[in-house]
């Protein structure tokens, strides 16, 4: 009876492991935030699985809890990812605590070239320290804010004559934000369809990035910078410059004016909702919402959609990720097969076709991209003049300090624009002297 | 029903001689500690090696997201650093409100409800049972009910206030507004934990026997007279404990000020665990999280003492 016993558990043990030794190895997670360009890549990476017999998995996170969720898994030295979609801001903590592998020496053996992607992306996406030829992700999504705008309203002959007796311009996409605002108020409060619609929807979320997001989309083109020198955290009078408080009063100024009633707290997804349902004339959103939008059974055919307007120059906030190999793969040569996958031009267009925002240049390049889809052309303007958030080791805190100030003053309604200002300079001050840096 | 000493007797004659002759062997206090052992390994384990590894941590620079960098002793900065900021004082401060109005209204309004519903009328155990569904949801699901509510476009709260004082639905933003936004979250925590104050206050009002009042009727006392010596007093230390569980529960409050408001806006209901949370998980300042939870910890302790105190002097009198 023993031996049947013993027998019968070596059997279980068998069985119940073989298959699981199996399967790892033949098998690959990939991370990322929950949204559409996700469900692309899942479509996608049917490709990779039929031609490489590897098993793709995912774990997909919505976005409000990405950074929390996926940041918590590499500190902790989990092995959820093989692969990991991360932000642009990761990309220095990851490199220096060793989260990401370097990928030069797989691109040169492959010859994956970084010449062969979008600078900008390069830059933003693959290199640590910031623009030297340190590679650790591959581009996988450009990504930038960008404009949506109800089409319908903007070409109505009544509100395109009154508009232009009121602004003497006609009634289009707006090209700076002080034309932004002004179109905001125009359509703030205004019956359309027999329903009161509002200016615009742009972002104030107050727990994650959202607001940090927005109030960069105006700062940046009214010549706001980080630092004064790039890499001597020299911000005193670089972040609070007479431009850049000129920047945070228009923001402010559109929020207070021209938002929905509670929009006290709206990042991507409130944003969308709003536009969908008709409430707003425009709305403040990624890129990367656009193919779904253009394809809304409903508001699909009557949205356009513009870059982020200038001011003194024409800036847009970086969105986007890179793919990143992660240190802790037990998988490290599937992983490493799915970037070279991915790379190829081939994969790169169908990519682009489902969706997703492809930075080869074999996609950007090529004479039909710009009318491929209603906003290509807005996509390569807007890469032309992306710029990020701080992506040293040190983002997490650095992006906490801003959105606190940045809701005070703008939401709240706490101090002026120029003491929120030099409250984070302070804040950051202390973080890079923590940091060792200043 | 099997004999008793039958079946001692069987697992007497299985258990092996050897290990029969070690627990013949053993003390009643061995034997004591044998049994209680597995729970204090659990508990040094999960309450108190963590509390020393924070104390521990909270003299340095960790930080949780930078494995690489030499962890240094910081000595008292962290502590120094809290105890001198105006944001934690601020945090503090939304926290005090937060809990000193909660417990008020909670108290108030539960020991009314419990007073009430004591009075055993018609139906009385059904609407106990709809009192208690709020405290019977996630606080996940109440935070997102009550955004809803409170959206000044749709929600059903700002309806109500206006159909009352003719105010414009949309003309105000209980969550959205530095005013009104410590008020929401207060309201919301009431509605959701009053019921548990009235059980805890109704438990207390069942437990004063019948002849106490009987006596009080054959003395002419009234009802009021009867209410502030007789029911107040004996429900008193019940309603102290109610007013314990929930201080301490709301002045950990995380999950559900998160939902409704994630510490906007600005930082105007930022509690002290929001700070917390967002120093330690998302800043990664694991050092200085782990003195601000000591600090809060020792707060939390210290308080819950000095009112146990107070409770047992109610219950001795």
């Amino acid at each position: 009876m023993r031996k049947l016993l013993a027998s019968a558990s070596a059997l279980a043990a068998i069985v119940a492991l073989a298959p699981m030794g199996e399967a790892q190895a033949a098998e690959l997670t990939l991370c990322w935030a929950a949204w559409d360009p996700a469900n692309a890549l899942v479509e996608m990476s049917k490709d990779f699985e039929k031609a490489s017999g590897t098993k793709m998995k995912f774990e997909f996170v919505p976005w409000p809890n990405f950074a929390d969720r996926m940041l918590n898994e590499l500190n902790s030295g989990g092995k959820l990812c093989d692969l990991l979609i991360g932000d642009s801001q990761w990309i220095g903590g990851s490199a220096e605590n060793g989260y990401y592998v370097k990928l030069n020496d797989f691109f040169d053996r492959e010859g994956i070239k970084m010449s062969d992607f979008a600078d900008a992306t390069v830059y933003a996406y693959s290199t640590w320290p910031k623009g030297t030829p340190n590679y650790w992700a591959l581009p996988a999504m450009g990504d930038a804010n960008g404009w949506f705008y109800r089409k319908d309203w903007f070409e109505n002959p009544n509100l395109q004559a009154e508009y232009k007796a009121k602004y003497n311009r006609d009634l289009a996409p707006p090209k700076t934000w002080t034309e932004l605002k002004e179109t905001a108020e125009f359509f703030q409060g205004r019956k359309i369809d027999g329903k009161t619609v509002y200016g615009a929807a742009i972002f104030t979320e107050r727990a994650s990035e959202g607001i940090t997001m927005g109030v960069t989309s105006a700062l940046y083109p009214y010549g706001f910078k980080y630092e004064n020198t790039p890499g001597k955290y020299d911000m005193e009078g670089a972040v609070n410059s007479a431009d850049a408080v000129a920047g945070l009063e228009m923001y402010k100024e559109i929020y207070k004016c021209c938002t929905p009633p509670g929009y006290t707290d709206s990042y991507m997804g409130e944003g969308l909702d709003a536009f969908k349902s008709g409430q707003v004339a425009m709305m403040m959103n990624w890129f990367a919402f656009m193919p779904g939008m253009a394809k809304d059974e409903k508001v699909g055919t009557v949205t356009g959609f513009f870059v982020n307007p200038g001011q003194k120059v024409a800036a847009s906030t970086l969105g986007g990720q890179g793919i990143s190999v992660v240190a802790n793969t037990d998988n490290m040569e599937g992983a490493l097969a799915y970037i070279k996958w991915f790379a190829q031009p081939d994969v790169q267009k169908k990519w682009w076709s489902l969706g997703g925002y492809a930075c080869h240049k074999a996609v950007l390049n090529d004479p039909s991209f710009k009318d491929s889809q209603p906003f290509a052309a807005q996509f390569l303007e807007a890469m032309g003049g992306v710029q990020d958030f701080w992506q040293e080791p040190a983002y997490a805190s650095l992006l906490q300090a801003m959105q606190k100030r940045m809701h005070d003053y703008v939401v709240a309604d706490k101090g002026t624009a120029k003491e929120a200002l030099d409250g984070l300079i302070q804040d950051w001050t202390a973080i890079f002297q923590e940091e060792g840096k200043i | 029903m099997p004999d008793i000493n039958a079946v001692a007797d069987r697992v007497a004659s299985a258990t092996p001689p050897s290990v029969a002759r070690a627990i013949r062997g053993l003390s009643d206090c061995s034997i004591a500690w044998l049994f209680v052992a597995p729970t204090i390994v659990l508990l040094l384990a999960i309450n108190i090696f963590p509390l020393i590894w924070t104390i521990h941590l909270s003299f340095t620079n960790y930080a949780s997201n930078r494995p690489n960098r030499p962890v240094v002793n910081v000595g008292l900065k962290w502590y120094q650093d809290i105890l001198s900021s105006p944001e934690v004082w601020a945090a503090m401060q939304a926290t005090a409100h937060f809990v000193f109005w909660t417990i008020f209204f909670q108290t108030l309004i539960g020991f009314t409800l419990a007073y009430l519903v004591d009075r055993k009328f018609r139906g009385h155990a059904f609407w106990t049972t709809i009192i208690l569904i709020p405290m019977m949801l996630s606080p996940a699901v109440v935070g997102n009910f009550w955004k809803f509510l409170y959206q000044p476009q749709i929600g059903l709260f700002n309806y109500i206030v206006s159909f009352f004082t003719g105010l414009p639905p949309s003309s105000f933003e209980m969550l959205g507004s530095v005013t009104l936004a410590p008020w929401a979250i207060v309201i919301v925590d009431t509605w959701m934990w009053t019921p548990y104050v009235m059980l805890i206050c109704l438990a207390g009002l069942r437990s004063i026997p019948d002849y106490i009042y009987e006596a009080a009727e054959v003395d002419r006392a009234s009802k009021w007279r009867q209410f502030w010596s007789i029911t107040l007093p004996m429900a008193l230390p019940f309603i102290m404990l109610a007013v314990l569980f929930r201080g301490i529960e709301n002045f950990k409050m995380f999950d559900m000020v998160m939902l409704l408001t994630g510490g906007g806006p600005g930082s105007t209901t930022e509690l002290a665990s929001i700070t917390l949370k967002r120093q330690a998980f998302e800043a990664y300042r694991t050092g200085y999280s782990s003195a601000f939870a000591i600090i809060l910890f020792v707060v939390v302790f210290g308080l819950a003492n000095i009112y146990v105190r107070a409770l047992n002097k109610v219950k001795q009198r």
